[in-house]
């Protein structure tokens, strides 16, 4: 008995040191590197106080006053918001109608089709960019002529203030929808067969089948992803910093892109680092709604 | 076996070891994009002269060298010299990153003031004390189709505002209804902008340069005078029609673009055959009488980092870049203008007449206001509000009265740092 417990003792004690270099790693690169940034972001730290610390000044929450009176904030806020309402159903819509087609019994070459739709996930997003920046290019880009056979004049896609951001929400949802349909597909292969034999015999058609069997089941595969693409997506930055630039007339200036230009590219790290936390606050409560949703739909 | 490798790893480690000990000064530099590269190429000559002494190139992409570097500095991990955009001298000066040249300009046999164009040396003067040598320069000009132009009735490329828009409403004109333009005046470049502001004279800031001016009447009227070729539809709204400037000029799609030397080799490898002949060069065009009209005093320039251990070695290699014989070499491969005066003499250069067009705007550049924050200013604040102008959500009044509020916030900390001073 006695040695039971000392054993334990020294599983924890090993345990621990296991994890020390784990946890002293996040520590450093993690939790320092955050904590800097809470305190920087309470100080108007800029290029001025890189080169002498004296010329930072403590400002309290000055700067988060200010991203509330800032227009562009609200800019970027907007757009961020538009992009991940629009592209985040959308995205989450696409996957599972690929993963639903590519799990059904009558499709062949399943391994092609799902390596196809994969294969955006996999590709560096600066060559999809600029491919798609040709795609879209309104003298020659291929979108273009293919609706000029429909009768609809050229639209200069991420010219227009109107059009730009719906070209970046195309653009993403093809990227991405790949990685969720595989995330589907192993959500509905964990469906039991026997469940939709019953509602078959019930005589329950097509879509009862998907409405009462198949979506209540994929619920927590569907959180999931929600959560994962929501969280995803108010990051975006990669896909209008090389499309756009943010224009036209910062109409896809994404948060995370303001917050880089500020920070990056202009220096003013305090403001920078307030834009981040709200950012972050802005995920916390988006992702609390959705567990909460998933609580009250789940049970 | 284990016992061999082992061994095997000492020795390489004591071996790497030896190899570092030899009593050369290692000498870092960092330049960016192709001068980063095409360096290498003279490097051999100058540690031939120097045996002491070894350089240790590192070339960084232009797009990231400004991040590079401050990163570098923050984490004092800058190179011993390096190249800098000449508008980027005040913000490392603000950092404390580079080291006041005066008293080495004083003493140098190789660089002095009076070998170099007026314009382009003061970018690097700030408050009459020096901090880089210039590299090599570029300005901004017309490029321009001269057939086109001729057919509108411009045997001579315009020399005034009123010529410019005069010669853009012909060719417009002769054009009808094709969709082609006669000038190229993109809102992401703040560079025609403030160009034609400072022809009207406008001084861009003032108080010290901690205000906007930019509601001033003299930028007013230059704003409008631009604003004018976007409503006339003179040029393309946006900018997402021309992604090939080149190709666009080979199109006839556009005929006439404010841009700088770096466009120079593309021109040449794009308009080949018949078209070679006819895009030209010429001067700014100026306000009312003068001409030619002022231009940026662009350009690149060469820096010692503040707390490098090597600034002797550092200033020889800088002495090395600057000689002439080593810029006409930039000059041939890269189409880099030389920053040094005697270069200019070479018939290479005489003998082409879009480098002469150059060498004419070099007698009126003009830098832009010297502070850490003008690149913000320019990239972020007066590109958005041209582009606003250009699409008319705003009116010009309100335009520059927003761009002047904006700066002006921008420009609080200098304020700050200003009274501090005092």
């Amino acid at each position: 008995m006695k040695n039971n417990t000392l054993n334990k003792r020294s599983n924890i004690n090993a345990a621990y040191i296991f994890l020390t270099p784990a946890l002293a790693a996040i520590f450093v690169f993690f939790f320092l590197p955050v904590i800097a940034a809470f305190l920087i972001s309470f100080t108007d730290f800029d290029i001025y106080a890189l080169g002498d610390y004296s010329n930072a000044r403590f400002v309290g929450i000055d700067n988060y006053l200010k991203i509330f009176s800032d227009p562009l904030f609200w800019k970027a806020i907007s757009n961020t918001f538009y992009f991940v309402i629009m592209a985040g159903p959308l995205s989450i819509m696409v996957s599972l109608l690929a993963a639903m087609i590519l799990n059904a019994k009558i499709v062949r070459f399943k391994a092609i089709f799902r390596l196809t739709y994969f294969l955006p996930v996999v590709t560096t997003l600066i060559a999809v960019a600029i491919v798609w920046r040709f795609i879209y290019h309104p003298r020659f880009g291929i979108l273009n002529y293919l609706i000029s056979f429909v009768g609809i004049n050229p639209i200069d896609w991420l010219g227009d203030p109107i059009f730009a951001m719906p070209a970046i929400v195309i653009m993403a949802v093809w990227k991405n929808f790949g990685y969720n349909m595989i995330i589907f597909i192993a959500g509905l292969q964990n469906i039991p067969e026997h469940l939709y034999e019953a509602a078959f015999l019930e005589g329950a058609n097509a879509w009862q089948r998907f409405r009462y069997i198949t979506l209540p089941m994929l619920a927590p595969t569907t959180i999931f992803i929600s959560i994962i693409t929501m969280i995803g997506f108010f990051q975006l930055f990669a896909e209008p910093y090389i499309m756009t630039q943010g224009g036209p007339l910062n109409s896809t200036l994404s948060i995370v892109q303001y917050m880089y230009q500020e920070g990056f590219r202009w220096w003013n790290m305090g403001y920078s680092a307030a834009l981040a936390f709200v950012l972050f606050a802005i995920i916390l409560i988006g992702t609390l709604i959705q567990f909460k949703v998933q609580r009250s739909t789940g049970e | 076996m284990k016992k061999y490798f082992i061994l095997l790893i000492i020795l390489t480690l004591f071996n790497s070891c030896s190899s570092n000990k030899e009593s050369k000064t290692v000498l870092t530099f960092w330049a960016m994009g192709a001068e980063g590269e095409y360096i290498q190429k003279l490097i051999p000559e100058f540690e031939r002269r120097n045996p002491d002494i070894k350089v240790k190139v590192q070339m960084i992409p232009w797009t990231a060298a400004q991040e590079k570097l401050i990163t570098a500095y923050a984490s004092d991990n800058a190179p011993d010299a390096f190249q800098l955009g000449n508008t980027w001298i005040p913000q490392f000066s603000a950092l404390n990153a580079i080291e006041e040249l005066s008293n080495y300009v004083n003493s140098s046999e190789q660089i002095k003031k009076e070998n170099y164009f007026e314009g382009i040396w003061d970018t690097n003067v700030l408050n009459g004390k020096i901090y880089g040598i210039p590299w090599y320069c570029d300005t901004r000009l017309l490029f321009y189709r001269a057939d086109v132009l001729a057919e509108a009735g411009y045997n001579e490329p315009p020399k005034t505002w009123d010529e410019l828009i005069d010669c853009s409403r012909k060719i417009k004109k002769n054009f009808g209804k094709e969709d082609k333009y006669p000038i190229y005046i993109p809102t992401n470049e703040w560079a025609p902008f403030i160009i034609f502001g400072l022809q009207a004279g406008s001084n861009i800031l003032k108080n010290n340069d901690s205000y906007g001016n930019f509601s001033g009447n003299q930028f007013k009227e230059s704003f409008t005078y631009l604003m004018k070729y976007f409503e006339e539809g003179l040029t393309p709204i946006g900018i997402s029609q021309v992604t090939n400037i080149y190709q666009a000029f080979a199109d006839k799609y556009i005929n006439l673009y404010i841009s700088g030397p770096w466009n120079i080799v593309e021109f040449k490898k794009t308009m080949t055959g018949k078209l070679s002949n006819v895009w030209k060069t010429a001067p700014m065009p100026g306000y009312k009488n003068e001409y030619p009209g002022a231009s940026l005093a662009g350009g690149a320039s060469l820096v010692v980092y503040k707390k490098s251990k090597h600034k002797k070695e550092a200033w020889k290699f800088i002495e090395y870049l600057s000689e002439p014989q080593v810029q006409l070499e930039f000059y041939k491969y890269l189409f880099d203008l030389p920053a040094v005066k005697q270069a200019w003499s070479d018939t290479l250069i005489q003998n082409d007449e879009l480098i002469k067009a150059f060498e004419k705007q070099f007698s009126n550049v003009k830098p832009t206001p010297k502070i850490p924050e003008w690149e913000q200013i320019a990239f972020s604040k007066v590109q958005q509000y041209a582009e606003i102008g250009s699409r008319k959500t705003e009116t010009i009044d309100k335009a520059l009265k927003n761009l002047d509020s904006d700066v002006n916030s921008i420009l609080e900390k200098r304020r700050y740092i200003l009274s501090k001073e005092k």
